[in-house]
């Protein structure tokens, strides 16, 4: 009987608990401190000559949510995925390896104005690098 | 001429404006021996920030001043499409404390480096590049002396680098490792091979670096030496470094060098400078 109970636990634990871990999430300020990251890698974009151009014809209002969306789902935040793949929403912009660094640039350069501390940006970075091969060359 | 081929190429292109699309500080420093690394040893990265389809260019000059010499070096190294770099280097150790008719060593460095696979940052494999060095020894009185066999030489390194995210208690860790196929004495400044050893010899270097943030790294190098000349003992290196890259254009790197037994004396250790600037 408490074997079966012992059992009963464990699985709910399982069941309850999808390998969530917020604590990312929660380091990056959660959907606010997010948004004012993804804006502030937008301004950065804007003023970034080296890729710009690639969101020449893009809304941005639509693709900060987008963004702020997906780095919720990212870093473990109470979000859902929707929309396409990354292969794609990418797919014929043929974004070079040059143009995903000068993002994570960007990006980088956003987190370090809102004061995000680095092994905390390094997580974040961490979980974004393998998306990679999703983004280029497509 | 390797190299005005190179630049020719490199010039004729209109992306080498743009040869920025690698991420800071992954160009390295530029080595003793002219290749992009740390500061005894090559790294797998190539010089400069060019990525596929760009050039990189670095041009440096670095001085190390031990107990009883003073090694200067200056040199430059050119990439392209973050697959091939061509280096040269030219070191100057100066022993006028020796009281000897020459008062330097000098040597002249041409090296190739190709990147084999892999990605120091992305992918599933660490980058592996390898390295060939061209070493030809200038004045070759005092080496001839002591007993090495050639004034000229070549020798062979495969390095592999990583950039491990967060890899450090959440911060970027730089694991560097490879090894040497050589036979060059005090890199080859005492000429090449010797009395007590005239073979090339596998020896391992190593590297490993913490980056506090994109631009302040931390780190330490090692790098076994042959010990082939009888008259006097070679030791391993290695140093402690603080490294400063506050653009793509510069990157200053101050370091506590440990270079042993050099021709004869002992502790030769000292403080290490080298400004590399980036095109």
């Amino acid at each position: 009987m408490r074997r079966v109970w012992l059992i009963g636990l464990l699985l709910s634990a399982c069941s309850s608990m999808p390998a969530r871990d917020v604590s990312l999430y929660q380091s990056l300020g959660e959907q606010a401190g997010l948004t004012r990251i993804v804006e502030g890698m937008l301004l950065n974009i804007a003023k970034d000559p080296r890729i710009v151009g690639h969101f020449a014809n893009v809304d941005i209002t639509l693709l900060r949510d987008k963004l702020v969306q997906q780095l919720c789902v990212e870093t473990g935040g109470p979000c859902q995925r929707s929309g396409d793949s990354m292969e794609e929403v990418h797919k014929g912009l043929k974004l070079t390896r040059s143009d995903f660094n000068a993002l994570v640039e960007d990006l980088i350069a956003a987190m370090e104005t809102q004061g995000v501390p680095v092994p905390v940006q390094n997580r974040l970075l961490a979980r974004l690098a393998p998306m990679r091969g999703q983004i280029i060359e497509r | 001429m390797k190299h005005t081929l190179a630049v020719l190429f490199c010039s004729a292109l209109p992306l080498l404006a743009a040869a920025d699309g690698r991420l800071l500080a992954t160009g390295g420093a530029s080595s003793l021996e002219g290749a992009a690394g740390g500061g005894i040893t090559p790294w797998a990265v190539l010089a400069g920030y060019g990525e596929a389809g760009e050039c990189g260019a670095t041009a440096f000059a670095t001085r190390v001043d031990s107990q009883d010499y003073r090694l200067d070096v200056t040199g430059a190294a050119l990439a392209w499409d973050n697959r091939v770099e061509l280096s040269f280097a030219r070191q100057r150790l100066d022993i006028s404390s020796l009281h000897l008719p020459d008062s330097s060593l000098n040597q002249d460095i041409f090296g190739l480096k190709v990147r084999l696979f892999g990605d120091l940052l992305y992918d599933q494999l660490p980058q592996v590049s390898l390295g060939v060095q061209h070493k030809q020894q200038q004045n070759f009185l005092i080496p001839e002396l002591v007993g090495a066999r050639r004034d000229q030489d070549t020798e062979a390194y495969v390095q592999a680098s990583r950039l491990l995210l967060g890899g450090a208690f959440g911060y970027n860790l730089l694991l560097n490792g490879g090894v040497r196929y050589s036979r060059a004495n005090q890199l080859g400044l005492l000429g090449f091979g010797g009395d007590a050893n005239d073979q090339h010899e596998v020896l391992a270097e190593a590297s490993l670096a913490v980056l506090f943030n994109p631009r302040w790294v931390l780190g330490v190098e090692y790098r076994q030496k042959p010990d082939n000349l009888g008259f006097a003992q070679e030791n391993d290196w290695s140093d402690v470094f603080v490294g400063y890259f506050p653009n793509k254009h510069l990157a200053l790197v101050l370091a506590w060098a440990q270079l042993g037994d050099i021709a004869g004396q002992s502790n030769q250790n000292g403080p290490y400078l080298s400004v590399q600037g980036s095109f």
